[in-house]
């Protein structure tokens, strides 16, 4: 390390007076809405500080205040002591922050170094790519210079970001939601990395949802709920069920599992399904067996971009198969169908985008109800939309799945994202499907509307559904699933009995390396 | 120091709603600042631009007729425009539509054929336009490629082929050598309204179209569907409405309305084919559409205004002397207003002050 900050990985804790960042009374109105209010809290050299809280909470319109992308209305930032304005994300990195975003923002035609040197003017391509390679050996981040970005994997792309941070020496680096793409030897690895840019000095900010990794990662924590901080304290002084009560404002119950008669009908089977690529950025489909029977819940694990939306648009229907018997649903041959063929079948279907795949952003709810269910029946009559019926209709999914909306026939875009996953999954579970496939139903969903949802899965596997869920979150998974299997590249491994899998062998597999190869 | 548009997270519905009549306001003042430059009373151009028109019985008429072609071609482009489609070749579908019913025109004149041609001569002008706009439909789904451009240079195909049917085949035998075809039979020419002076009934397909279009975009689902390929291509995927069908279906519902402007315009008012049969009406009705908001009843209003912008602007060059060109700027001038209009009712400015 060319450089260590002695004085505060001495004493991470007592530096608290010297504090590196502060943010005072910051409040920002949108319209009527207070997205955050009055807040404060302060972040020390070498302090890894986790900002925590429902989607909604105000927590990226406070992290986006801090970078300068959007202006407070009211409130004051400290920096180092001094009062500073931050009006631009080049004012934030002047200062010293650094900022890895949950959505990447990479060239993917372009190389890693490439990437890096865009956002490094003033030095030239090859000091780029010499302090590059020094900086991602420095802190455990391998990198290959020369990879273009559409090879990597997300884990990879991510650990561009943060490289690309920290060429800029930044004294506090603000990360979000990093571990939402990584397998759990990935993170692990991320936490050791963080854990040594702390012990130089530097602080972290770290906005998560999950609450074990910043148990496991942070020793101050300040929670957001409605806009306002409702708790500063040390995460490891409190279980996670007690910080996901003062997250969402409620005790959260873990799901319940029913008993349930597990049917012998196959509802959904994937046979020898394979799938060229259309592009570069789409990965083929090999070879893919899956049977998903009447009242069980399967489950399918993978690092985000192995072949989960394309499997997800084989399955639905959005992408026909060459051949008919690659899909079967209720015991006809679908391969050829379109989505709503496989509808009037008794599919039901949620991606994983929420807006602009699963909702139109600009549509209001009862509009948003048509979208699934105009092919079977009861809102068409001979070509007419009978829109009052798809209001009731919507008004009925916000009532049973306690959605929370501005209003009765609200725009999809305004409401906050757990909501609108309530809603889009709530939509499908209405009708009553035979078959449900959902491609991460909780991914960036609060805590209680994960709850939610979870819960709504296994009792609609406990009336006789099939339901076939796409995660990357391996919590849910576990809580949920009655049979497991793990896509890799495309290839999605043998279904197997949740119990007889463990967080590491699904891992492993999740990284290509099958336990019987393994040994 | 640089300028910012920064979206505005609830931009306000009032706002929306007067967008069009504010640029419309903003480029009257433009329009008449430009006057003044040259010397003329602004005054003295509004009143001749907007005020005589709207005073006057027999321009009233004028004004009805030139906005007929415009509404129903603008009716036609909003099916295109909510899906996000861009048809920029109206005016070429509009040529091949009048060619089309024009030809039953032609091959009938003089036979003493029935009340029969009228009606078929609509429906060959709907077909040819639809076939027309079919194309840069089909290349597009077909081979990708972009639509604006290919929809564009087939106007430039209609214009020369009805050039060449105009000095060749078609040409007036007894025409001196003029370049235009016979006068049409009264079998092959579209009625006037009784009472209305030239108002001939093209003036109820514009509102036909109008209050059908109400319907199929409000309340169908094939009006939904158009909005959701518009606004979540994705989306309109994950209802299983495939795009190459939206694709073509748009174009050839536009095209066939473009079309039945044309054989409006040839066998209403023309009466005759001649080398140029439109005033860029095709090009015109994109203005209207969007000054409409691509609303049937907004491009009706919007059709109207723009059609008394262009009478306005005859009356102008034969009374204030000022130039037809003018008018045609104007046009572009109210375009520009109320995208600019729009894009300010969903952004704010921000200017942003570089610091040293």
């Amino acid at each position: 390390m060319s450089k260590t900050d002695l004085s505060a990985s001495s004493s991470p804790k007592s530096s608290s007076g010297e504090k590196l960042v502060a943010l005072k009374g910051i409040t920002k109105h949108y319209g009527n809405l207070v997205a955050n209010d009055a807040i404060d809290f302060a972040i020390a050299p070498g302090e890894v500080h986790a900002l925590l809280g429902e989607n909604g909470a105000g927590k990226s319109t406070l992290v986006k205040i801090l970078y300068g992308v959007i202006e407070p209305t009211d409130g004051e930032i400290f920096w180092e002591g001094k009062r500073v304005e931050i009006n631009s994300p080049v004012d934030a990195r002047n200062l010293g922050i650094g900022m890895v975003f949950q959505h990447f923002s990479l060239f993917d035609e372009m190389t890693v170094a490439e990437n890096v040197a865009v956002a490094l003017t003033d030095l030239s391509f090859n000091a780029v790519r010499k302090r590059l390679k020094q900086v991602s050996e420095g802190y455990g981040l391998p990198l290959d210079p020369d990879r273009r970005v559409w090879t990597l994997s997300a884990g990879e792309r991510q650990r561009i970001e943060i490289v690309r941070c920290l060429l800029q020496n930044p004294k506090l680096l603000v990360l979000d939601e990093p571990t939402s793409v990584l397998t759990p030897q990935e993170s692990e690895g991320l936490f050791e990395t963080l854990e040594k840019l702390a012990r130089e000095g530097r602080a972290i900010l770290y906005i998560s949802h999950k609450l074990e990794e910043v148990r496991r990662l942070c020793r101050d924590a300040t929670i957001l709920r409605g806009g306002k901080v409702v708790a500063s304290l040390d995460p490891r002084d409190n279980s996670a069920r007690e910080i996901a009560a003062l997250m969402v404002g409620q005790e959260v119950g873990d799901v319940a599992r029913l008993p349930k008669a597990r049917g012998h009908d196959e509802i959904l089977q994937v046979q020898s399904l394979s799938m060229p690529a259309r592009s570069i950025h789409e990965r083929p489909l090999r070879d893919v067996d899956i049977a998903v029977a009447a009242g069980e819940i399967v489950g399918l694990a993978g690092i985000a971009g192995n072949g989960q939306s394309e499997l997800f648009a084989a399955i639905s229907g959005e992408r026909p198969a060459d051949e008919p018997g690659a899909v079967v649903i209720d015991g006809i041959a679908v391969g050829l169908k379109g989505i709503d063929a496989r509808r009037k079948l008794g599919g039901a279907f949620v991606p994983e985008e929420r807006l602009g795949h699963a909702a139109v952003p600009g549509h209001g709810l009862g509009d948003n109800t048509v979208l699934s269910h105009h092919a079977i029946g009861g809102i068409v009559n001979s070509g007419f939309i009978a829109f009052e019926k798809a209001r009731r209709m919507a008004a009925k999914v916000v009532g049973d799945f306690d959605v929370r909306t501005p209003g009765a026939d609200a725009l999809a875009r305004k409401l906050s994202g757990g909501n609108l996953q309530k809603f889009v999954v709530g939509r499908e579970i209405v009708r009553g499907p035979k078959l449900l496939v959902v491609d991460q139903p909780t991914w960036g969903v609060d805590a209680g509307a994960a709850r939610v949802i979870r819960q709504a899965l296994i009792d609609l596997a406990a009336q006789g559904a099939a339901v076939l869920v796409i995660s990357q979150d391996l919590d849910e998974l576990f809580a949920i699933a009655d049979r497991m299997a793990v896509i890799h590249e495309g290839h999605v491994s043998r279904l197997r009995p949740t119990g007889e899998w463990t967080r590491e062998a699904v891992g492993l597999e999740m990284m290509g390396v099958a336990p019987q190869d393994a040994h | 120091m640089r300028i910012e548009l920064v979206p505005r997270v609830e931009p306000k519905a009032w706002a929306r709603a007067l967008a069009p009549v504010a640029a419309l306001i903003v480029s009257f003042a433009i329009a008449g600042l430009v006057i003044w430059g040259m010397g003329r009373s602004p005054v003295a151009a509004f009143d001749v631009y907007i005020l005589q028109p709207l005073t006057d019985p027999w321009s009233l008429r004028e004004i009805a007729m030139k906005a007929t072609p415009l509404v129903i071609i603008a009716i036609g482009l909003s099916y295109c425009f909510r899906a996000n489609l861009w048809n920029i070749g109206a005016e070429g579908q509009f040529i091949v539509g009048a060619i089309f019913g024009s030809w039953l025109a032609l091959a009938t004149y003089g036979t003493d054929a029935g009340i029969w041609v009228l009606p078929f001569m609509m429906i060959l002008a709907m077909i040819g336009g639809a076939l027309y706009g079919a194309i840069p439909a089909f290349l597009r789904v077909r081979f990708g490629v972009n639509e604006i451009l290919t929809s564009l240079f087939l106007v430039y195909v209609a214009q020369l082929l009805l050039d060449y049917l105009v000095r060749g085949p078609w040409r007036d035998p007894m025409g001196f050598n003029f370049p235009q075809s016979v006068v049409f039979d009264t079998a092959a020419t579209l009625p006037a309204i009784a009472g209305m002076g030239r108002v001939h009934i093209g003036v109820i397909f514009a509102l036909i179209a109008v209050i059908v279009t109400l319907i199929v975009l409000g309340r169908t689902l094939f009006g939904y569907r158009l909005r959701v390929s518009g606004d979540a291509p994705r989306a309109a995927r994950f209802a299983g409405f495939s795009q190459a069908r939206t694709i073509i279906t748009v174009f050839c519902i536009s095209g066939g309305l473009a079309g039945l402007a044309g054989i409006i315009e040839v066998s209403g008012v023309l009466r005759q084919v001649q080398p140029s049969i439109s005033p860029g009406y095709g090009f015109t009705a994109i203005i209207v559409a969007f000054l409409g908001r691509l609303n049937p009843i907004g491009i009706l209003v919007a059709g109207f205004i723009m059609a008394l912008i262009l009478i306005g602007g005859e009356n102008a060059q034969i009374m204030l002397r000022l130039p037809l060109d003018l008018a045609l700027a104007f046009q572009g001038l109210v375009l520009l207003c109320v995208l600019s209009a729009d894009a300010l009712v969903s952004n704010r400015l921000r200017i942003v002050r570089a610091r040293a």
